[in-house]
């Protein structure tokens, strides 16, 4: 009995995979373009469900987005004019790499702050330990 | 001394950016659509129901009207639909229904059941002209002015509290100023 419901849900999972398969039958003329689709996707946000990519999401608007861009793909343009095509529709948003703008500048030098302040502590806490070693070592010595 | 405050000082201000940032994600959603004040995207629909008949953006040139996007798949847009009967009632501006990623007897039966407030609607089955206009989610309203610019975007639910508050009083303006 127990079995039997595996196989069955077995069965339902298998179906319901080659069914998923069928509804989007991306053909691409080669290999490479498919790599520009792979790579383009996974950069690219589906606004529905904002913390996953387009290649991943099975969102409605993920499947029509997937075949814009595989449209876009097919029909010469380049990886920028693709990009450009759905930040023109949707914003700066449905990129996943924010662009280098004036309302992104702190976002992209943050980090490099965080390190030189980093540095900086270091540097500080460094340079106490050491002048308190040199003074154990002169109390050392003068004991 | 400074350094007890210190690591006091970093954790505050660690409280600080994640409050901050858990306020900011609540309004995730309301994404500043790139479309506005742009020119309202091209498109020539078939008319619901009125086989033969389309539209394009350019026969709607000359007055305020409203883009209301839905779907008989949309549990929200039924929710917001006696907003737009009510706007409708008003004939305060041209409304155009847009039913987006739909079956053509599922649209009818649908306007049928819940009103028509639409002066005319349009069929984007696939749902291409929803992606010109940026839509992703369900509905969306575009209030466009008599150049065919896009003034406002609705993301979400219509409420009343919007069309008073954003869609009159520019509908109004823009009568004034013609």
């Amino acid at each position: 009995m127990k079995l039997k419901s595996i196989v069955t849900a077995f069965l339902a999972i298998a179906v319901s995979l080659s069914v998923m398969a069928q509804q989007e039958p991306l053909v691409f003329e080669n290999q490479a373009q498919q790599d520009r689709f792979d790579k383009l996707t996974k950069e690219l946000r589906c606004l529905v469900c904002q913390n996953q990519n387009l290649a991943d999401s099975d969102a409605q608007l993920a499947h029509d987005l997937r075949r814009e861009v595989h449209e876009l793909l097919l029909s010469g343009r380049n990886d920028d004019e693709i990009k450009q095509f759905l930040v023109d529709r949707y914003g700066d948003f449905v990129l996943y790499r924010p662009p280098v703008q004036t309302n992104t500048y702190l976002l992209w030098i943050a980090p490099l702050i965080l390190l030189l302040i980093g540095a900086w502590i270091l540097r500080a806490s460094i340079g106490k330990r050491s002048e308190m070693l040199a003074n154990q070592d002169q109390t050392d010595t003068t004991d | 001394m400074n350094s007890r405050i210190l690591p006091l000082v970093a954790f505050f201000a660690l409280v600080a950016l994640l409050v901050v940032g858990l306020k900011i994600s609540d309004k995730k959603t309301n994404i500043p659509s790139p479309l506005i004040n742009k020119p309202v995207p091209e498109f020539d629909l078939p008319v619901l129901a009125q086989p033969g008949q389309r539209m394009t953006q350019e026969s709607l040139l000359g007055k305020p009207y409203l883009v209301n996007f839905w779907g008989s798949w949309c549990p929200t847009c039924r929710a917001e639909h006696p907003v737009v009967n009510q706007l409708a009632k008003l004939n305060a501006l041209y409304i155009v229904g847009m039913n987006f990623r739909d079956e053509e007897p599922n649209a009818v039966a649908w306007l049928n059941r819940w009103g028509d407030p639409y002066n005319v609607s349009l069929v984007d089955h696939d749902g291409r002209v929803s992606i010109d206009f940026g839509v992703y989610a369900a509905p969306e309203t575009f209030l466009v002015d008599p150049s065919g610019t896009i003034v406002f975007k609705h993301l979400g639910q219509l409420t009343w509290d919007v069309v008073e508050k954003e869609i009159l009083p520019r509908v109004e303006s823009m009568e004034s100023e013609s």
